[in-house]
This record gives structure tokens, C-alpha cells and sequence, in this order.
């Protein structure tokens, strides 16, 4: 209990948090790696989901897709993108794009599947074009699917910046990887509950933005 | 291809630690989620707290997992049992409410017929509850064993042997094969252990294999007329 003490303490410490090699710098840098990774995969992947979804097409790659990225190792991508693109922040972003993508493609097409069918056709026999159907009856239905899917991404891209910060990321991994070498583990446990809390926060914060997505037709039913 | 050549014994010996930390939390994870998926799904009030538990666990990065779990369980930052209790946890947040699903789906008329021919309840649970369930059971296996092996890797960064040291290592010296050797060894591991598990799965769960029925139909079929 001592080093849960030492490791609020080290979070409490004025000359800890103030900087750019502060908590305050390492945690925007965190949140700002993980939005902009989720930002860049919801470019690419919520397109493709809903085309997937709508038309069915392509679904076994999809489908493929998201369970090969369960088995790859992202240890193994963000040493492998770290040692071919050097030290920076390239490496590290083109990981968290590629690992945020499967599970934001995932969400968007089973969105999109799970609008009830009866709807769908509903809306096509009043006339409405299959554009209108996609965002005017899929979408709105599929939305909390999606945010689920855009949820898991998001909390997989903040566990893998905090790996980043072994090949040179900034983060909160940095505290972490600073406390290893240095025998630290206060600042290691410090640098770990703050992750931790930041995980926790978005993912009841992205469980909150799904609640407030469910059309209100669906939120009795639930 | 020659680093590999000449590390074989290095990379056999990671692939060796990397089963020993992989296999108890995927087994563990299984067998304690029995029980408590089980009262999940019976137990009403308690059904929301353990599924919100889970899903808020399974939110928590490893890495930090692995740090925090020491101040808990008493070990040293780079124990290998702190990696084997964080997979487990994560074994469980992922089985629990696979269980309790897959339990909960099982035909009330099924469990009604087991009572009236006199089973006990723990009979009933292990010969019709657990069989019928058991399809859904390993579909929720397999994800485990697979994101399980893929996440002993990380316990490398903190000196923790696996084949994440490929990654570590090759990262520290600029080895190139030994970072693909260690990717492609830890996506085939996890390939063959899902082979197993579906294997494993047609054995003890028969009914389930699409062969099978295929050649009961046209007995049924020979028997008819």
C-alpha cells in the first residue's frame, strides 16, 4: 500500500505535472495520439462498413479481417513499424490507424446488418432511394453499434500508445518506461493507474454516447 | 532467414515460455467462469454488477494491468504470475458473460424434462446444461485462447520471457527476422491452438459436427419406409 501511496504522490507532485515532459503534456499527447488514430481509421473504415452492411459484399474479408487483428501481436507491429520507419511518431501513428480500423469496420457493418429488415424494405416500398435508406433508416439503427465499434478502437489505440512509448512515442508510457529502467516503480504504477483511469473514463464516456445514439423507438424495447 | 537459422534454439525456447504463461489463464479462465457465469445468469442482482465488471476490466490495457497487479497479489514488476493473473482476468471478462449467454440460452424445456426425470442439480448442470451450452461455450474459448496469446507478448517490455523478447530484442539490436519470426510464430500459435480447440470441440460435443448429420439423415431416411 506504501507504493500506491508513493505513486499518488509522484501524480501530486507540482514539478511532475507541469512542462512538456509533465503529466499534463503526456496525457494530452495520449488523448491526441488516440483521437487522431481513431479519426484517421473512422476516415477509411466507417465508409467501407457501411458499404459492406448495405450491400452485403465483401462481408468473409471483413469478417476476416477483424479476427485476424485479435491474433496479431501489436507489440510486434509497433516494434516492427518503429524499427522501419525510425523514431518519430509515423511508426507509431500507421499502428494505431491499422489497429483501430478492424474493430471500427466490425461495429459499422453489424450496425448497419442489424437494422431490422422490416424497416429497411418499409423504407424502400415509400419510395425512399438507397441512399436515403443508408442514412436515414440504417445508420440512425446502427449507431450505437457503431459507437461500440469506434469504443473498443479508441481503448485499443490508448493500450497500444502506451506501448509506443518503447520505441519512442510520447504518452503516458513514458513515465512508465522512464520508471523500469530506472528501478522507479512508483512513477511505473503512477504512469499505469493514470492510463488506467484515462481508459476507464472513455469507455464510460463512449458507453454513455451510445445510450444517447439508441433512436428512442429502440430504447424501450432494450 | 539466417538469424532464424541460427537462433532456432532461442526462438524454441521463447516459444516454450510463451505456452507455459499462454495455456493456465485460457484453462483458468474457463473454469472459474463456469461457476460465476453461472450465477450471473441466475442470480438477478447480481447479473448487471459482474457483467458491468467485466466489461469495464476488459477496458484496462495490459501493459498498466501488468504494473498495477503487483500492488495487489504481492509479486515483483517482472513475475511471470502477475501475466498469468492479468490474462486470467481478462479470460474471465471475456467468458463470464459468454457463460452466463450461452447458459441462459439453454431450453427451459430441456432443464424441465432433465428435472422431471429426476436429476439432481448438479447432475443437471454437468450432463444437460453444460453440453447444450457447449457450442457457445468454446465459440467464447476460442477468442480467449486467441487474444490471450497474442497479449503474452507484452509482458516482454517488462523482461517477462515469451516470444514478445523477439520483438524486444530485435526492436534493441536492429534484427529485422527476429520481429517477423516473432509476429508469424505468435499469429501461428494462436492458429494451431484454435485448431485444437475446434477440434477438441468436435470431440467431446459431437452433435455439433455438420458430417455427423449428414449421415444420420439418410439412416433415418433407410429406416422410414
Amino acid at each position: 500500500m506504501n507504493y500506491l501511496l508513493d505513486a499518488f504522490a509522484w501524480i501530486a507532485d507540482p514539478a511532475h505535472q507541469a512542462g512538456p515532459n509533465g503529466i499534463w503534456a503526456r496525457l494530452g499527447e495520449h488523448l491526441g495520439y488516440s483521437v487522431v488514430g481513431v479519426l484517421l481509421a473512422c476516415l477509411v473504415a466507417v465508409p467501407a462498413g457501411l458499404w459492406v452492411g448495405h450491400t452485403g459484399r465483401g462481408r468473409g474479408l471483413a469478417v476476416g479481417l477483424a479476427s485476424a487483428a485479435r491474433a496479431l501481436p501489436t507489440l510486434g507491429l509497433v516494434t516492427l513499424l518503429g524499427l522501419l520507419l525510425g523514431i518519430g511518431l509515423v511508426g507509431p501513428m500507421i499502428a494505431f490507424v491499422a489497429l483501430a480500423l478492424p474493430s471500427i469496420l466490425a461495429g459499422t457493418y453489424a450496425g448497419v446488418e442489424a437494422a431490422d429488415r422490416v424497416a429497411v424494405d418499409g423504407a424502400r416500398a415509400a419510395g425512399m432511394t438507397e441512399w436515403q435508406v443508408l442514412t436515414r433508416v440504417e445508420l440512425p439503427l446502427g449507431m450505437p453499434l457503431l459507437i461500440g465499434g469506434i469504443r473498443s478502437a479508441f481503448l485499443q489505440v490508448v493500450a497500444t500508445a502506451t506501448l509506443a512509448a518503447y520505441v519512442g512515442a510520447g504518452g503516458l508510457g513514458r513515465f512508465l518506461f522512464l520508471g523500469l529502467r530506472t528501478q522507479d516503480y512508483p512513477q511505473m504504477l503512477a504512469a499505469s493507474l493514470l492510463v488506467v483511469g484515462l481508459a476507464l473514463v472513455a469507455d464510460i464516456a463512449f458507453g454513455l454516447l451510445q445510450r444517447f445514439a439508441t433512436p428512442a423507438g429502440l430504447r424501450t424495447t432494450r | 532467414m539466417r538469424w532464424i537459422g541460427d537462433n532456432l534454439d532461442v526462438i524454441g525456447g521463447h516459444l516454450v515460455s510463451h505456452l507455459l504463461l499462454a495455456v493456465p489463464p485460457i484453462v483458468a479462465s474457463f473454469l472459474l467462469a463456469l461457476p460465476v457465469g453461472w450465477l450471473a445468469g441466475r442470480v438477478r442482482w447480481l447479473r448487471a454488477p459482474l457483467l458491468s465488471a467485466a466489461g469495464l476490466l476488459y477496458a484496462i490495457p495490459s501493459l498498466p494491468l501488468f504494473v498495477v497487479l503487483p500492488l495487489v497479489i504481492g509479486t515483483g514488476v517482472r513475475d511471470a504470475t502477475n501475466i498469468i493473473v492479468a490474462l486470467t482476468l481478462y479470460g474471465l471478462a471475456l467468458m463470464v458473460p459468454a457463460t452466463a449467454d450461452a447458459l441462459r440460452s439453454v431450453d427451459p424445456r430441456v432443464v424441465d424434462a432433465a428435472d422431471a426425470l429426476g436429476y439432481g442439480g448438479v447432475r443437471r448442470f454437468l450432463t444437460v446444461e453444460l453440453p447444450v451450452a457447449g457450442p457457445t461455450l468454446l465459440a467464447g474459448l476460442r477468442v480467449v485462447a486467441v487474444s490471450t496469446i497474442s497479449l503474452v507478448t507484452v509482458g516482454a517490455v517488462l523482461g517477462v520471457p515469451s516470444l514478445g523478447m523477439l520483438f524486444t530484442d530485435g526492436f534493441q539490436r536492429n534484427i529485422m527476422p527476429s520481429i517477423l519470426a516473432g509476429i508469424v510464430l505468435t499469429i501461428a500459435l494462436a492458429l494451431v491452438v484454435d485448431a485444437l480447440l475446434v477440434a477438441l470441440g468436435r470431440l467431446v460435443l459431437p452433435w455439433t459436427r455438420p458430417a455427423a448429420a449428414a449421415v444420420v439423415a439418410p439412416t433415418q431416411a433407410e429406416v422410414a419406409p
